[in-house]
């Protein structure tokens, strides 16, 4: 079952408060998403920890349920 | 969970070349968007790499994503290191970095072509 922007919004932002969220549904189908997060969580950490934060806020549905959404993080410095 | 034969088998591959992508189908025929994505960068660079199908192995399609400790494919490996999924690859070629990551690791890479 696809998920729907706002869920992934409301996941991000309850594992990240205070972060940016933007989120481009690429085809419409519910499963093709872009999402660029800017959050102070990232600031001093590399692009794959900066993912892996927000593949954990997804909680495994990365690749399960989530099989296309593209990831832009952007780190808010302190 | 990975097993022992499945972890070596994984460590094999990524120390059998000094870049490695992890991907569905071949470079010649990939058999996904990102994968494919992750190809054209790397052909584009002119950066020599070896391609491990990971449709032919379940194992290996999921112990990848243990032994990484990422969800999804394609990965890429180079010297033994992980350096990303298709987003990264893709952010890092825009911003040239992947080229100047690969120059630092002693691996010839043309220069990331002008914002074509």
């Amino acid at each position: 079952m696809a998920m729907l922007a706002e869920e992934i919004r409301a996941l991000i932002l309850e594992a990240l408060p205070n972060s940016e969220v933007t989120i481009e549904d690429l085809r419409g189908d519910g499963d093709h998403y872009s999402c660029h997060i800017r959050s102070k969580a990232f600031a001093g950490k590399t692009r794959v920890q900066q993912h892996k934060i927000v593949y954990e806020a997804l909680g495994g549905r990365m690749g399960n349920q989530l099989h296309a959404l593209a990831i832009q993080t952007t780190p808010i410095e302190e | 969970m990975l097993d022992d034969q499945t972890k070596s088998r994984i460590e094999s591959e990524i120390n059998s070349q000094d870049v490695v992508l992890f991907m569905k189908g071949t470079p010649v025929f990939p058999q996904c968007g990102f994968s494919a994505a992750v190809v054209g960068v790397l052909t584009h660079l002119n950066v020599p790499f070896r391609g491990v199908n990971v449709l032919e192995d379940d194992a290996v399609r999921e112990g990848i994503k243990v032994f990484t400790d990422w969800p999804t494919i394609p990965q890429l490996y180079v010297k033994g290191e992980f350096v990303g999924g298709c987003d990264i690859i893709r952010e890092m070629y825009e911003t040239g970095e992947l080229t100047e990551m690969f120059n630092t690791r002693g691996i010839d890479a043309a220069p990331q072509a002008l914002n074509s």
